[in-house]
């Protein structure tokens, strides 16, 4: 159902880029597009409403850029607005004398103490001293969740059970970071409406007790509307210092970020992108302005698909791979012709008819994994990549050496190529699995 | 009290309870809805309030619309001029797309009722398991729960935790076993040595993407199916309130892989408003069955549309 958005847009505008000038009821018509995106990206109504009339003052009466279409400049304006809406991501404010107090914030199963583990095991990848401080002595369990993530990233948790009001363990723990040297104090609050107001008033209590740097919001990608009556109020009660936006790694399009970012003006920090303490990620804002517009890089693929990209090839490859004839020589093909567009993460998403594949991307798809790939198959023969079944031992030893891996990552590649394969399969029978690249990259 | 009637069951004191968080509801938007029916003519402005209104609900652009388009059409046809009128109509109009719930199976008889609780993380899933519990022991049940999820830090305890708060029995294993075992167990145990009327099995949170997550709730299925005569008999999706317009892919995806067959709606109490379920119940026939307003084992309430609608419009702001 969302899934058209993009082709519903690109509709619109092959109608209007066909006529040439780009009227008044042009950009009206592509916005009204846009705005359903925006709103079904749940955006909030009244923060759509603003937005599209920014968009809309800016795109009537510009002139025509070269290269490209009116309507396409209608696009890059829509585009370029959002990412500025999102503003630029914020990092963590280290500076003063340690020990540095963290707080997060949030409403209910949000994500704030598996980001507390997160937080904490980034920070001492950055070489930091970080101390959990288990706060929520309310939800059943709640201390147990944060000692037992501390164990796994061996990390050390200050806990007190579930007696003691949680503004004393919270100063109490940031106390016994100072005596023992944590540079950093990462304290887990229980998660609370923004409508309870003893359980904002204690948040209060903890932000005037322990004065952290940081008091970060953290966001479920999923909200809806609400995000905006949530994020105001907690930013009116605390004050808040950047937002984390969890759960990224599902298909929301994270609508609420432009919410939640326009009625508190904070930075968003990190994104969310898994369940696993390593799937924290820093925040792009031209990818999420993209995935909120659901539309791949849309723009991208206006002013550098069209040029450098052969769009036959790439249809071609798209029938091919549909059909089960796709072989690495292919695919190698591919991961070139997507090297000269830009950004990795990007990548699938730019060719015509495989941005359906590139939803399935993991988000953790990096430049590292695909050169490694890309060595892979470039250290077979035509005729192996044509053919990946010739592949024996001895061959994969020889590819291995030559690509600087090892003969499992060799095996780990044709293996999951051959599951893509299975997997085409299915896709042409009408049924799309989850995640299509799972391993692959 | 209305409500105390409305809502089929529970405490005077439960009742009251639901009441005063729905109250923040209806001052909310809903409240809002109402204001607009008593003052304005029917002029654009006031559809354009109205679409305003709904969506914010999180009801979504094309239910919002349909809903529009079909009072429209019913306001010119029986000639309605007040915008009171139109008010009730369009209370009509949600409360058709609601529908009908077919009976629960937990009403059914039968030797064993298993229950299979799945959504995606954080949505209330535990909590809710809790609530549920309490509730079927209040009218008399024997109620066993499976702590199959066995992937998040001290899911286990939170639920073993609920199970000593509301006396009912948890049948676990170590965490980071396979939930399926702990699953086959749990129904043995409740046929054999526990000799339970219900099993509510708590699963792990899991996003509706997530391929071979989706496939280890289907493997659950095939185990209750095997061991239980039709089971699992309800398949309820734990959705949070808060939760936009990814409802109702979440929905979608966890009605094909595990054909859910009636949601919890938790988190009522804050000041979302949950208008996904229309769609929700519109395009997928799946009905929500039950309420969650709060943290506490006792802030859940039987999910009755006539009820829903009537005091989310209800004039009292
Ligand atoms: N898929 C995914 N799951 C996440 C992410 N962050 C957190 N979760 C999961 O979301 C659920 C809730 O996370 P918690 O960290 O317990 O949330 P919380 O905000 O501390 O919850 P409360 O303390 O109850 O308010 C858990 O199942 C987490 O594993 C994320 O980025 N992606
Ligand atoms: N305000 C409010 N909070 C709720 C409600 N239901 C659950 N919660 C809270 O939401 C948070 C998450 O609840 P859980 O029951 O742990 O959610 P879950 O779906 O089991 O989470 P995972 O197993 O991590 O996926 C907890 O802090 C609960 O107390 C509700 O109806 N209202
Ligand atoms: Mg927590
Ligand atoms: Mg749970």
């Amino acid at each position: 159902m969302f899934e058209a958005l993009s082709d519903r847009l690109q509709r619109v505008f092959d109608k209007i880029s066909q006529r040439g000038v780009l009227t008044e009821a042009d950009v009206d018509a592509a916005l009204r597009e846009v705005r359903l995106a925006l709103l079904e990206a749940d955006v909030n109504y009244k923060v759509v409403k603003s937005f599209i009339k920014r968009v809309r003052e800016r795109a009537i009466g510009q002139e025509a850029r070269k290269g490209l279409t009116p309507a396409q400049q209608v696009i890059k304006i829509v585009h370029e607005e959002l990412i500025r809406t999102l503003g630029e991501p914020g990092r963590l404010d280290l500076s003063g004398p340690p020990p540095h107090v963290i707080m997060l914030v949030g409403l209910q199963g949000s994500g704030k103490t598996t980001t507390a583990g997160k937080l904490a095991l980034r920070l001492r990848k950055e070489g930091q001293r970080p101390l959990l401080i288990a706060a929520d002595t309310y939800r059943p369990a709640a201390v147990k969740q944060l000692e037992v993530l501390g164990r796994q990233i061996q990390i050390p948790v200050h806990s007190e059970g579930t007696e003691p009001p949680p503004p004393d363990i919270a100063v109490r723990g940031v106390q016994e970071a100072r005596k023992k040297g944590y540079t950093v104090a990462i304290i887990d609050t229980a998660g609370r409406l923004h409508i309870d107001d003893q359980m904002m008033a204690e948040l209060e209590a903890i932000r005037d007790r322990t004065q952290p740097k940081e008091i970060l919001l953290v966001v479920d990608a999923m909200t809806g509307q609400d995000a905006v009556r949530v994020a105001d109020e907690f930013n009116k009660r605390v004050g808040l210092t950047g937002l984390i936006l969890t759960k990224v790694d599902g298909d929301a399009r994270g609508g609420a970020a432009i919410s939640v970012r326009e009625v508190t003006g904070v930075p968003i920090k990190f994104l969310g992108v898994g369940e696993k303490l390593d799937a924290l990620e820093p925040f792009h804002p031209d990818r999420l302005a993209s995935r909120i517009l659901g539309m791949g890089d849309i723009l991208t693929l206006i002013e550098k698909a069209e040029q450098e990209l052969d769009r036959k090839k790439a249809e071609e490859a798209e029938r091919r791979l549909l059909e089960g004839t796709f072989t690495l020589e292919d695919f190698l093909e591919q991961l070139q012709e997507m090297k000269k567009l830009g950004p990795l993460s990007q990548l699938l998403e730019m060719i015509p008819g495989m941005n359906r594949l590139a939803r399935q991307l993991p988000a953790e798809v990096t430049d590292k994994q695909l050169k490694r790939i890309e060595a892979i198959i470039f250290s077979m023969t035509p005729e192996e990549r044509r053919n990946p079944r010739i592949i024996n031992s001895s061959r994969k030893r020889r590819i291995a050496r030559g690509s600087g891996t090892t003969v499992q990552e060799v095996n780990q590649l044709l293996r999951q190529f051959r599951q893509m394969q299975q997997l085409m399969k299915q896709l042409r029978k009408g049924r799309l699995p989850g995640n299509l690249f799972g391993g692959l990259f | 009290m209305v409500l105390s009637k409305l809502f089929k069951r529970g405490s005077q004191e439960d009742a009251e309870r639901i009441e005063k968080s729905l109250e923040k509801t209806r001052r909310g938007v809903f409240g809002h809805i109402a204001a607009l029916f008593q003052q304005q003519e029917l002029d654009d402005e006031f559809w354009e309030d109205l679409e305003a209104l709904l969506i914010q609900a999180d009801i979504g652009v094309q239910t919002t619309e349909e809903l529009i388009d079909r009072l429209r059409a019913r306001v010119q046809k029986e000639g309605v001029k007040r915008a009171a009128d139109a008010y009730a109509l369009l209370k009509e109009e949600m409360l058709r797309l609601l529908g009908e719930a077919p009976p629960s199976a937990l009403e059914t008889p039968r030797l064993l009722t298993v229950v299979l609780v799945v959504g995606v993380n954080g949505s209330g899933k535990t909590t809710s398991i809790a609530k549920l519990a309490y509730y079927l022991k209040q009218r008399g049940k024997k109620v066993l729960l499976a702590a199959a999820d066995t992937f998040r830090a001290a899911a286990i305890d939170q639920l073993r935790l609920w199970g000593e708060r509301i006396g009912v029995e948890v049948i676990a294993h170590q965490p980071g076993s396979d939930p399926g075992a702990v699953v086959y167990d749990a129904i043995r145990a409740a046929q054999e040595s526990r000799k339970a009327d219900v099993l509510i099995i708590d699963t792990a949170g899991r996003l509706h993407t997530k391929y071979n997550l989706m496939k280890e709730l289907q493997k659950i299925r095939t185990i209750c199916a095997r061991q239980v005569h039709r089971a699992p008999h309800e398949t309820y999706l734990v959705l949070d309130a808060t939760t936009g317009q990814n409802a109702l892919i979440q929905a979608k995806k966890f009605k094909e892989a595990v054909d859910i067959t009636g949601v919890i709606l938790t988190k009522l109490d804050g000041t979302a408003k949950g208008g996904i379920v229309f769609a929700i119940q519109k395009e997928l026939g799946v009905p929500v069955r039950f309420i969650g307003t709060g943290e506490q084992v006792t802030d859940f309430a039987e999910f009755d549309p006539q009820a829903f609608v009537e005091a989310l419009f209800r004039q009292d702001t």
